[in-house]
């Protein structure tokens, strides 16, 4: 390719292999040979796959969907790095000139009780869902699209709002932290809806039932250790969580408020 | 949809963290006052004694050592069920290298039940040697009241009770070091900008208040001889 920096480099791949969440997994190496330091990450897997399916043996399971970092789909740990090395990036948007030839990369799945292994290196992260469908949406009507400026969000709450949205729902944090808190998430979702004007209807339900939920799949609770912001590709802040901390008991004072308000 | 899961409040992991700041803060307010006042040791026997007297004998003492008491074992109490609830979310799984999360944090916000259980066994034997210590008596300004000076100076002057006490306010200071700025977070009551400070004085409190209390057994250990 004209322009194109791209070397071709060696790569021991040390994968993770489980066939099913019931059964042991172990580690299997591979020997890349020539993998072009373009090829992202999500890609020389692929080539490793094609290798395999052509030997007759059983390709890497691993999740994965839009390869532009913005779903959330992928994910896995290589050398202990949640989706690689490189900061602020999701692991199908890290390229091969990261690392260096002759590298070895020690690639595992995700672990927490909560995040079971469901092949190899994909989890089941149903979990995530079941904590969005207790309250992580807008179920008002807030009619239609409105013309810019109707709808009065200041700057820096837009902006924080925004910060906040940019989670992907990975799951990262989790499988970086010592306690598999899923905190991070739960309040970057929390606070980029009570952020915003359509999100205030319901915004103390959903701060309870989303909790609750959170800590009914198995997730730890938050030690402030700060792990899971340094591994989160979309950087997202700790200070989501003590906004989440703050949302829960607003919504608990407010409710025995209301509570109270009703028996009159 | 599913059926909504409800949760009180206080039982939820967000709601016991908040039970651990406001303990924390109560606890990390009394340590630094307790260090602040006990450095009278370093002036005389007399004032130490009078300080003593005056704060056993107010009847301030009672409700403070209620609210002490119950902090501690709602502290202790929201651990225990933290870490297990923390443990069994992680299930014992590890990865084969350092996570990056791991590596990007500080030593003492890992490791808060290990000092955490050492500074319980701490308080307990710390309260046996002193609160409940020998009662001796002497007079200072005409009132008797007990002679706590004589028993820290007896106490103190044991290699054994030195050591054990350097490590244990070594490692209060380092429970502090993190504890305090997680107060912050636990309460709700930091952001981005404010953060990089909070971590900061967090530090310095630890530093100030093991420091302080350190010099104290050091300071009877080493000028014993000279009384
Ligand atoms: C003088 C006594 C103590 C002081 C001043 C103190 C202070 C604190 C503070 C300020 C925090 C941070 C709270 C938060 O994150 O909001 C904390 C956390 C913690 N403390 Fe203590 N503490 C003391 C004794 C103990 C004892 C006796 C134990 C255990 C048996 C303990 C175990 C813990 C644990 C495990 C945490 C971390 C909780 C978590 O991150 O989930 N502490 N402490
Ligand atoms: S907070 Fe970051 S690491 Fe966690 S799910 Fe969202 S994007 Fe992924
Ligand atoms: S595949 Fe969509 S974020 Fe990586």
């Amino acid at each position: 390719m004209a322009g194109s920096n791209s070397k071709k480099i060696n790569i021991t791949l040390k994968v993770w292999r489980q066939k099913s969440a019931k059964e042991a997994g172990q580690f299997m190496t591979y020997e890349m040979k020539e993998v072009s330091t373009d090829a992202s990450f999500l890609e020389a897997l692929d080539q490793l796959n094609e290798k395999l399916i052509t030997k007759g043996e059983d390709p890497v399971t691993f999740d994965h969907d839009c390869r532009e970092g913005i779903c959330g789909t992928c994910g896995f740990m290589i050398n202990g790095n949640a989706h690689g090395p490189q900061k602020s990036t999701t692991v199908c948007q890290l390229h091969m000139r990261t690392f260096s030839d002759g590298e070895t990369l020690t690639i595992e799945p995700w672990r927490a009780q909560a995040f079971p292994v469901i092949k190899d290196l994909m989890v089941d992260r149903s979990a995530f869902d079941r904590i969005i469908s207790s309250g992580g949406f807008v179920s008002v009507d807030t009619g239609n699209a409105q013309d810019a400026n109707c709808l009065p969000v200041s700057k820096p709450e837009a902006d924080a709002a925004f910060e906040s949205a940019a989670c992907i729902g990975c799951g990262a944090c989790v499988a970086s932290c010592k306690n598999a808190s899923a905190m991070l998430f739960v309040s970057a979702k929390v606070s980029h809806l009570a952020l915003l004007p359509q999100g205030q209807v319901e915004r103390n339900e959903r701060v309870d039932r989303m909790v609750a939920q959170m800590d009914e799949e198995g997730f730890g609770a938050c030690s402030t250790t700060g792990a899971c912001t340094a591994a989160c590709p979309k950087d997202i802040s700790l200070s989501n969580i003590a906004k989440l901390n703050r949302e829960l008991l607003f919504s608990t004072l407010l409710r025995r408020e209301a509570a109270e308000g009703d028996g009159v | 949809m599913s059926a909504t899961i409800e949760r009180p409040y206080l039982l939820t992991s967000v709601g016991k963290k908040m039970v651990m700041g406001i303990t924390g803060l109560i606890w990390a307010g009394f340590v630094f006052s307790h260090m602040a006042g006990n450095m009278l040791i370093l002036v005389s026997p007399e004032a130490y004694n009078t300080y003593g007297h005056m704060i056993t004998s107010g009847v301030i003492v009672y409700p403070a050592e209620f609210i002490l008491v119950l902090s501690f074992l709602l502290h202790v109490g929201c651990a225990v069920s933290l870490v297990r609830g923390n443990m069994s979310a992680r299930g014992g799984q590890r990865y084969a290298m350092p996570t990056n999360g791991e590596k990007a944090v500080t030593p003492a916000s890992k490791t808060m039940a290990i000092h955490g259980s050492l500074i319980l066994a701490f308080i307990i034997s710390h309260i046996a040697t002193f609160k409940y210590g020998i009662y001796y008596e002497t007079t200072a300004h005409g009132v008797v009241m007990r002679d706590l000076h004589r028993l820290v100076m007896e106490v103190f002057r044991q290699p054994g009770f030195l050591f054990w006490y350097l490590l244990c306010l070594i490692l209060l200071g380092f429970h502090l070091s993190h504890g305090v700025g997680s107060i912050f977070q636990s309460l709700g009551i930091r952001n981005d900008r404010m953060a990089p400070v909070i971590n900061k004085v967090s530090v310095l409190y630890g530093l100030i208040v093991a420091l302080g209390f350190i010099v104290q057994p050091l300071y009877v250990f080493f000028t014993l001889g000279n009384r």
